[in-house]
């Protein structure tokens, strides 16, 4: 049922399904057009922020907030605006990074689990009730003392970690759906394992996991900047958001307005995420009637 | 017949933590294994001497097969010897029962404002659902998930330590110490932390209540004339208490991963400034040492929250 909504809205105009989408429900169009231009504004950094994010001037050290530099400079005389428009771009490739990791890991594992089920199921759903007893930060700190400090090394840890949520996700979804009618047909006419997990249990096991996909977008940028910000992530001169607030924090006495636009920055954004998770929980499932 | 159904359950549920417990420890050791080229060489750091590089390996038995490294390590862990640090030369275990009181203290106080804080805005929320205190509840507690709460830290020393001088910035008092003290110094970091667990619980809760009370037995229970009051604590509360546990189970998971970051504002000698310290510095004895006790924490206090759960929920019978 859903499905042919879809088709049918595909075939319409792209704005003005949005614009309908928008009457019904504000907040999560409101947090999918800011996350949108935020993802522009980050992927045109360069052509965008007025000055080299990384440049110092040492004439204008912890400058006020003027024309020349909107939101003022940091203790090294680098603007504010620039590093928070180019740290944008290294906190939202971060989480996308490990919740790309993530569905590589999760979704797949989570399939076989709930469909061959039997004792490789009891395998790696212990195996998922480990990874779950995990602190998710405290996982990826230790990966990035035994691999090395970075950003990378630190996201993938934090993508391995998101993973089993998915998994356990997936596992459930793809137990319900693999006792429908139409798997069994298609497993009469022949059809391989492969094939029916592609193309019967995976699209309707899948609307939980956007839902999820969302949040955990939200929960990957936290950790980023509490990685960065500890100094396990981003390593200077580059700028992210957590970095920024880690600079910050060092200045905190002499300048503490330094830490409110990069602070803002990570709530708004991770406001927007878990805004849009909500509505999108609300808009895929049909069982719901209430808006919130 | 019921009662021994229970104990059932709970033998299953011991049984079931056995192999989890043993998995997080091999994943615990196999950290090790992430550690690039020659381990013993990474580890030792930059102008090592071979005696030290030897001792490394020889302290991990890197000469012999895995299962067996791993095998030794469990069993020496499993006795309290965590090793010792590559840096400071103290035991690990040590350095843990030092610094673990400083997070449980601030864990603990966090949770215990997010349940004394959340579980009424919760149920204000779902007693007045879609008016105008629900909205409000409800805006402020998505704020409460999305906020960076080592941010929120520094906001709180910025106005309440820097500007108006009511309590210290930094640092920590063992409770051992002074108890005012402790609670003074926990205070700040323990709301930075209870931010989020505040949210959750009343999102949780309020998600919950609306369930049920919108249930055809509650509509049954108005029209009988119950008085709201009394289905909201009768029927509502009872009802999702079981709900409730796991929420706070699983919070204190979480805010066990976020303390490490408040810690870092504050200032706090707790288990996070222990571990980033010693990632850092490729102290990997003391890396491991931390996720192993942080990890069998949480493994054990999810055992003992499930087995509450099957005592207490009438269900399961």
């Amino acid at each position: 049922m859903e499905g042919a909504i879809f088709i049918v809205e595909r075939r319409g105009d792209v704005l003005w399904v949005f614009m309908r989408w928008a009457r019904r429900d504000l907040r999560g169009a409101l947090s999918l057009s800011f996350l949108l231009a935020l993802v522009a504004l980050a992927a045109s950094a360069s052509w965008v922020t007025p000055y080299s994010p990384t440049a110092q001037d040492l004439n204008a050290m912890m400058a006020p907030i003027s024309s020349r530099h909107w939101l003022g400079t940091d203790d090294l005389g680098r603007d504010t605006l620039s590093r928070l428009i180019a740290g944008g771009g290294a906190s939202l490739y971060a989480s996308f990074l490990a919740v790309f990791i993530a569905i590589a890991i999760g979704v797949p594992v989570g399939l076989v689990a709930g469909y061959i089920g039997g004792w490789i199921d009891e395998v790696i759903s212990r195996v998922i009730d480990s990874f779950l007893s995990f602190p998710a930060i405290v996982l990826a700190i230790a990966v990035t003392g035994a691999l090395g400090i970075g950003l990378t090394n630190g996201m993938i840890s934090v993508g391995i970690v998101f993973a089993p949520q998915l998994a356990r996700l997936v596992r459930a979804r793809t137990l319900v759906v693999r006792r429908e009618l139409y798997v069994d047909s298609a497993r009469c006419l022949g059809a391989t394992t492969i094939h029916i997990l592609r193309r019967h249990i995976l699209p309707n096991a899948i609307q939980p996991v956007i839902v999820q996909v969302t949040l955990l977008l939200a929960a990957a940028l936290l950790a980023e900047a509490s990685l960065s910000f500890l100094g396990l992530g981003i390593q200077p001169p580059e700028a992210s958001w957590g970095a920024m607030l880690a600079r910050a924090y060092q200045n905190m006495e002499l300048d503490p307005t330094q830490m409110y636009p990069p602070g803002l920055a990570i709530l708004l954004t991770a406001l927007a995420f878990n805004t849009l998770g909500e509505s999108l929980r609300i808009t895929l499932d049909p069982t719901s009637t209430t808006w919130r | 017949m019921s009662s021994h159904r229970k104990s059932l359950i709970v033998v299953r549920r011991l049984l079931q933590a056995g192999p989890v417990i043993v998995l997080a420890t091999l994943i615990v050791f196999a950290l090790l294994k992430l550690v690039p080229g020659d381990v013993a060489v990474t580890l030792a750091g930059d102008n090592a001497s071979d005696a030290r590089i030897a001792e490394i390996r020889h302290l991990y038995g890197l000469d012999r097969p895995f299962i067996v490294q791993y095998a030794a390590w469990l069993w020496r862990a499993a006795h309290g010897d965590l090793s010792a640090s590559l840096i400071s030369r103290e035991p690990v275990l040590i350095s843990i029962l030092r610094c673990f009181p400083h997070t449980l203290l601030i864990v603990a106080l966090a949770l215990a404002m997010a349940i004394t804080v959340g579980i009424p805005l919760g149920v204000a929320a779902a007693a007045r659902a879609g008016a105008r205190i629900d909205g409000a509840v409800m805006t402020v507690a998505s704020l409460g998930v999305a906020v960076p709460n080592f941010w929120l830290g520094m906001l709180l020393v910025t106005l309440f330590a820097l500007d108006l001088n009511w309590l210290p910035a930094t640092g920590a008092v063992a409770l051992g110490e002074s108890v005012r003290g402790a609670f003074i110094h926990a205070f700040l970091p323990a709301c930075a932390l209870a931010a989020g667990g505040i949210a959750e619980v009343t999102r949780q809760l309020r998600a919950s209540l609306v369930e049920i009370l919108s249930s055809p037995q509650v509509r049954t229970l108005h029209m009988k004339g119950l008085s709201p009051a009394k289905i909201m604590w009768r029927h509502g509360l009872k009802n999702v208490s079981v709900n409730l546990l796991t929420v706070i189970g699983l919070l204190f998971n979480r805010m066990l991963a976020a303390t490490v970051v408040v810690e870092a504002v504050f200032a706090i000698p707790g288990m996070g400034s222990l571990i980033v310290n010693a990632a850092i510095h490729r102290d990997f004895p003391v890396v491991q040492g931390v996720v192993f006790a942080m990890v069998m924490v949480v493994v054990l206090l999810n055992l003992a929250t499930d087995i509450l759960y099957t005592v207490l929920d009438p269900r399961i019978a």
